[in-house]
């Protein structure tokens, strides 16, 4: 059965929420797992498209991202621990030291 | 041979460039002791120059030593040459042997000094400068040299600058040099222009083969370089800076502007004799400045108070004399009192340092007197000085003077008004310098509670060789009425020719009793108003109102400049600081400026420094990229 | 079938709004693990059972551990809460991302996947001796060298971790 659509379908949905939670989000730690949403909707994506077009070539690709995003999530959470031990806060919008 | 040349030139090269490198953690006396050795070393070498030239034949005694190839550019060829001819030679001896005494004097002199190891590199400095200038085979390696011992000049009179009327007599210096150097550039353009080359040989060749240049173009091309000798010279109307440049060390008084620097446009002229000859009129100018000169600085000098201002008149009307003999075409009879004159007035000089270093920095001559026994190799060796400049015979002073006057009387080019200024200058000379020894040396101590010492033995042996030098250097160019040879117009003739004569060498005789005649005046009026009748001085001041006060006053030149020229120019470098640059400069780049600040303050509103701004621009970037892909 | 498909593709989404409009971020991240568990059962039902297991013991597992340690750790006090009042332009971020949505959903919807097809049909992965055999074949083969470098990322990843959280370096 092709569910191609509605996958796909799926992953914009999720992605999209990604984008958006990024965009609207000014706690660090939302705006992070934000940032897992859209990359997970990537992996969807890939996993559909290695699935319609019999491939596993599009499998690999998303073991590769999941360590690509255990690896930035390892660093990116370190990040927010320092910037948190440092300012005290972790809203975005404290953290505006490059203000023009 | 090339290589002796050359190592003369480097040895205070070497001095200077070890002094400065790894001169800083020595024991005070080691960076003097150091630069005068090179000095020294120099000198030595250069006597073994003089002994190679003089083995050489008398027509062929010109040496020029090509190193490297400097500029050459379209039709301008100039080589890094060196020239040994006499005069040049004269010039090294001098330079190098005075040059070693006044470094071993300064040994003693700047002991203590916290500047000391910095005034050996700048002493040394100049040596090789001097050096340079002297012994170049072409006119802008001369201007090399020029200008360094003019920057040396300049770094040496201001050597205290802590001192901010030093360091302002130090800026004068070099300033009135510019004036003179920008005339001396010009005429070197001109000499290019002319003739085609720089090169000294050249250009006597060029001048002698051809007559093509015109008397007009010669006479401005010579009044232009005697522009640049006068300012370093100290001529009418130059001659400013001299006085205020006694600021410096004393031993850089004797050595730069007494016996080498100052004697440099002498040099110059008598170097490019062939290029004056052109002109007549450029000669007359240079005889009548000159005689002009050593009569005005005379005048002066006999009302100063400070006893190397009046040292420094002294020099500048000493110096007059030798353009006079340049001028009436003795090249000879100047390069002769030049080199005597760098003997006495070294002399002179130092032995005022010795005063000043043992009355610690007392320079007012009315506060001096009596001090014939506390400083008894000073006051002998002075009163040597004195004599050797006053003309009093057998002294150094008495036959350079004498020959320089006999050429005025008898050259073609000279006349009596010019002998009768330079007698009368000759009477002064002996005024001023016996009221000089008198209120110095004789009389009474004028202060109490000083007690002078005599000078360390390296300050004292300078003088005594000194005292020996100017005994005895006149006997090099003694007249022809004595019938023994005139060593140094023999060896100067080859480069420079002796002047057509009008008078016979009978008339030497006259001419020279006449002078001693003058001499032993000019002694005898300083002691009988200075030593015998002291009201008589008073009367006669009175009577002689107002040119004493005149000369006191200096004669107001420097008033008159600073009214005519020097205000002026300050006034117009206040508008345009003040207008031009504050008010139309600044403000249009002020304006530049703000016109960027503010623009760049609107766009940086942009940059708002939150991620999720930058993370929307990027979105909506994203948006239209999917958009121009899917379009189609 | 279909109405696993339906039903975890809803629940995922539904989910992931859920991570985003929640204020406390704790409860945000047990809606995040919800999301990726319905992910990791949407890989199930596209054949992809080696990346499902990854995504339940990477995702699911360390990375939500990770994340529930770094709230606790931070231990947000409910007044230092952020109190969000949205400096961004709101509406403009919303639309952008509707828009966003609008593109993608075009996009997939009118244009049908042309790429390149390959040849791992499920039958012969199953005889060629079942999926984690043939994805691992492809790992250290095809794609061996992306694979070391993905350790050497984890390695500095870990160092890099190590470093921003000591307290003092």
């Amino acid at each position: 059965m092709d569910y191609s659509g509605v996958m796909l379908v799926t992953s914009a949905a999720i992605f999209t929420i990604g984008v958006a939670g990024v965009l609207i989000r000014r706690n660090a730690l939302i705006f992070f797992m934000s940032i897992e949403l859209m990359l997970n909707a990537a992996n969807l994506a890939f996993a559909s498209f290695s699935y319609f077009l019999n491939s596993l070539d599009g499998q690999v690709f998303v073991f590769f991202v999941m360590m690509v995003a255990a690896a930035e999530a390892a660093v990116g959470l370190g990040i927010i621990i320092a910037i948190f031990k440092n300012r005290k806060t972790v809203d975005l919008y404290d953290l505006r030291l490059l203000q023009g | 041979m090339k290589f002796l040349i050359l190592a003369i030139l480097c040895f205070p090269l070497f001095g200077l460039s070890v002094n400065f490198l790894f001169g800083r953690k020595w024991a005070e006396p080691w960076a003097g002791v150091l630069a005068t050795a090179a000095t020294t070393s120099s000198f030595v070498l250069s006597c073994f120059l003089l002994f190679h030239i003089l083995n050489l034949p008398l027509t062929d005694r010109t040496i020029v030593a090509t190193y490297f190839n400097w500029i050459s550019t379209g039709p301008l060829h100039v080589d890094f040459a060196l020239q040994i001819d006499p005069i040049s030679l004269c010039m090294i001896l001098v330079v190098t042997g005075v040059g070693s005494l006044i470094h071993l004097y300064s040994i003693g002199y700047m002991a203590k000094d916290p500047g000391f190891r910095r005034y050996f590199i700048y002493l040394n400095l100049f040596i090789f400068m001097m050096l340079i200038l002297v012994m170049a085979a072409n006119l802008p390696l001369l201007f090399v040299g020029w200008e360094g011992v003019g920057l040396c000049s300049y770094l040496l009179i201001g050597f205290w600058y802590e001192d901010i009327l030093k360091a302002q007599a130090g800026k004068k210096a070099f300033i009135v040099n510019r004036i003179g150097d920008a005339c001396f550039l010009i005429g070197m353009f001109l000499v290019l222009k002319t003739f085609g080359t720089l090169d000294f040989l050249k250009l006597d060749s060029q001048i002698l083969s051809s007559t093509t240049v015109s008397l007009t173009t010669a006479t401005i091309i010579s009044l232009l370089l005697f522009g640049g000798a006068a300012g370093k010279s100290a001529q009418i109307p130059l001659y400013i800076w001299l006085p205020d440049a006694m600021a410096g060390p004393t031993p850089v008084s004797a050595l730069i502007h007494a016996a080498t620097m100052v004697t440099a446009g002498v040099y110059m002229i008598i170097r490019l004799n062939v290029l004056y000859l052109l002109s007549p009129i450029a000669m007359g100018v240079v005889a009548t400045i000159g005689f002009g000169t050593a009569l005005f600085a005379a005048l002066i000098a006999i009302s100063q108070n400070d006893i190397k201002k009046v040292l420094a008149y002294s020099t500048i009307s000493q110096l007059g004399y030798m353009f006079g003999a340049v001028g009436v075409g003795a090249f000879a009879a100047a390069l002769f009192h030049l080199i005597t004159h760098a003997f006495f007035k070294a002399l002179l000089f130092l032995g005022s340092g010795s005063v000043i270093h043992a009355l610690h920095g007392e320079q007012d001559i009315q506060k001096m007197g009596g001090l014939r026994k506390a400083l008894p190799i000073t006051s002998k060796t002075f009163l040597i000085g004195v004599l050797a400049i006053s003309g009093i015979p057998i002294f150094a002073g008495f036959f350079s003077k004498d020959m320089i006057l006999w050429f005025t009387a008898s050259s073609v080019l000279g006349n009596w008004g010019l002998l009768f200024v330079g007698l009368t200058t000759a009477g002064l000379t002996a005024l001023y310098m016996f009221r000089l020894y008198v209120l110095t040396f004789l009389g009474t101590p004028r202060t109490a509670g000083t007690h002078p010492h005599e000078a360390p033995p390296s300050m004292s042996i300078p003088l005594i060789v000194l005292a020996f030098l100017s005994i005895v250097g006149g006997f090099i160019g003694l007249p022809e009425w004595t019938h023994f040879p005139d060593i140094i117009t023999n060896f100067i003739e080859p480069i420079a020719k002796l002047p057509e004569l009008t008078l016979g060498h009978e008339a030497e005789l006259i001419v020279t009793v006449v002078s001693i005649v003058i001499a032993f005046l000019g002694l005898g009026i300083g002691y009988y108003l200075f030593v015998s009748r002291p009201a008589e001085k008073e009367r006669l001041t009175g009577a002689l109102q107002p040119l004493p006060t005149w000369s006191q006053n200096k004669f107001y030149i420097d008033e008159f400049y600073g009214r005519f020229f020097v205000g002026p120019i300050m006034q117009f470098a206040q508008f345009c600081w003040q207008f031009i640059d504050v008010q139309i400069i600044d403000r249009a780049v002020n304006l530049s400026g703000s016109i960027w600040r503010k623009t760049s303050n609107t766009m940086s509103s942009i940059q708002t420094g939150n991620v999720q701004g930058y993370a929307l621009w990027m979105a909506i970037g994203t948006l239209f990229l999917i958009y121009f892909v899917f379009k189609g | 079938m279909d109405w696993f498909v339906y039903g975890f593709s809803a629940l995922a989404i539904a989910s992931a709004i859920m991570v985003i409009t929640r204020r406390n971020p704790i409860i945000s991240a047990l809606y995040l693990c919800l999301t990726l568990f319905c992910l990791a059962a949407l890989f199930v039902l596209l054949e992809a059972y080696f990346i499902a297991a990854v995504q339940v013991l990477v995702y699911a597992g360390a990375v939500m551990v990770l994340f529930i340690f770094v709230i606790m750790l931070l231990n947000l006090d409910p007044e230092k809460m952020i109190v969000e009042y949205f400096q961004t332009p709101r509406m403009i971020s919303v639309i952008s991302a509707l828009l966003l949505f609008g593109f993608l959903t075009f996009v997939f919807w009118t244009n049908n996947i042309t790429g390149e097809r390959g040849y791992d049909f499920p039958v012969q992965i199953t005889q060629g001796g079942g999926h984690l055999k043939a994805m691992s074949s492809k790992l250290f083969t095809t794609f061996l060298l992306a694979f070391e470098v993905t350790s050497i990322l984890l390695l500095v990843a870990i160092v890099g971790a190590v470093v921003l959280a000591k307290r003092k370096v």
